[in-house]
């Protein structure tokens, strides 16, 4: 906690500020104590408790999945075998149905999104206080534990998209090709700034909006959680258990869409107009 | 809500986890996904060739075992048949052997009675002579008589 006894809004926004390392305007590289300070360090920082989540929750996915990668066989499966089928299976269907492309990037690229958008979203089940809680009788002043309410984690994956859509669609259909899209469509060549500006706009909207909606969801569930945090302890539950469960929903929904949008726009990506 | 150097680590470890994905996780899943439906795809092709096989099998069983019951009463048939043939063979042999043994037994009858009537009429002849001697009293001369002694004998 910053202070003894915080009002509601320290409270807030002390659960909303990342632990940010970057070098403070005096010159000195440390940690940032507030939201000012951490907005002064400008572009080169890093907020610490993004990174080290999101990297751990990865790691756990590709150690768990590899796991059972390892031991895959044709015999009947079993435990942790069956979930990681079971989850390739659902993916590799879903990509099945919307990508028609040949691509061995796609189908691994969907799968490493859901189920790594749905631990990171997972987080935020954790009751608010508990790792932030524990982090500062560590020392350690912030502690946002949901990688996926932090815009650059949200951003980082979407740009990651956006630079395989434009991969694959000057891939598949040429730079040429990639820039009539752009420019002679939808109103033929006499239009072309009017065309580049309306695809223009419509390619960048794809990130962003993937971005925003993951981003969006998971800041309104974990503020709702917050806000519910601060209530009297003896009525919490009842606010935040019922939340809690819808929340299930939306961190699993939340994944699926980013996961299925991907999807979605690499397979427009290839497709040749 | 600050952009910062996050946003591009986030990206580079999104890549990392992608391609470790790809590499390590994907291929081994879906091989062995796709092993175990080819498995259960031939399992259940074998099933319907074995259920196959068996109705074949059993039209098969079918079929041998009317054949053989055919076979069956043929055979029986000829050797009724056969067994009549062998009595009624037998029934003429044994008539045929019956016929001939009565008639050597008659020949043989015929010829004793020939012979028994030969030596009959001999030893006649004689009691004529002895009887004719001892009524004449005096010697038949045998050579001068005979002639008529045979043929009464002859007679006889």
């Amino acid at each position: 906690m910053a202070s003894e006894n915080p009002t509601a809004s320290e409270y807030i926004q002390h659960h909303l500020q990342n632990l940010t390392f970057g070098q403070h305007p005096d010159g000195t590289w440390g940690i940032a104590h507030g939201a000012a300070e951490a907005a002064d360090m400008g572009f080169w920082a890093i907020h610490l408790d993004t990174m080290g989540f999101s990297i751990a929750l990865g790691l756990l996915f590709i150690w768990l999945f590899r796991k059972a990668a390892k031991k895959a066989s044709a015999e009947t499966p079993s435990g942790l075998q069956n979930f990681v089928e079971l989850m390739v299976e659902f993916v590799d269907g879903s990509v099945k149905e919307t990508f028609h492309g040949k691509s061995k990037v796609v189908a691994p690229l969907a799968l490493t999104i859901f189920v790594w958008v749905f631990l990171m979203n997972l987080m935020d089940l954790i009751p608010v206080d508990f790792l932030p809680t524990l982090a500062s009788l560590a020392g350690i002043p912030y502690f946002k534990v949901v990688p996926t309410t932090d815009m650059n984690a949200t951003l980082g994956m979407a740009f990651s998209v956006f630079f395989l859509i434009v991969f694959y669609s000057i891939k598949v259909k040429g730079i040429s090709g990639f820039i009539g899209e752009l420019t002679l469509q939808p109103f033929g060549k006499w239009m072309i700034p009017f065309n580049l500006l309306l695809e223009g706009v419509g390619l960048i909207a794809k990130p962003i909006s993937l971005a925003l909606r993951l981003f969006g969801n998971l800041y309104a569930g974990e503020l709702i959680f917050i806000l519910i945090a601060i209530l009297p302890f003896w009525v919490q539950w009842a606010l935040s258990v019922p939340w809690a469960i819808f929340h299930i929903l939306v961190i699993v929904l939340q994944a699926f869409i980013f996961m299925m949008l991907t999807i979605v726009y690499l397979s427009m990506a290839h497709e040749d107009h | 809500m600050n952009l910062n150097l996050t946003l591009i680590g986030q990206a580079i470890s999104f890549a990392f986890f992608v391609w470790f994905c790809m590499k390590y996780v994907w291929p081994p899943v879906i091989a062995a996904l796709e092993e175990r439906s080819a498995k259960i795809a031939d399992g259940l092709e074998a099933a319907n060739r074995a259920s196959r096989d068996l109705e074949l099998a059993q039209e098969k069983a079918t079929h041998t075992l009317r054949e053989s019951k055919e076979q069956a009463a043929e055979i029986i048939e000829q050797a009724n048949k056969r067994a009549n043939q062998i009595i009624d063979e037998a029934k003429e042999q044994a008539l045929a052997d019956g016929q001939r043994l009565r008639d050597a037994a008659n020949s043989e009858i015929e010829q004793d009675v020939v012979r028994a009537k030969e030596a009959l009429r001999a030893q006649v002849s004689q009691l004529a002579l002895i009887g004719a001697e001892k009524i004449l009293g005096a010697s038949v001369d045998e050579k001068a008589h005979s002639e008529l002694v045979e043929k009464l004998a002859q007679e006889l």
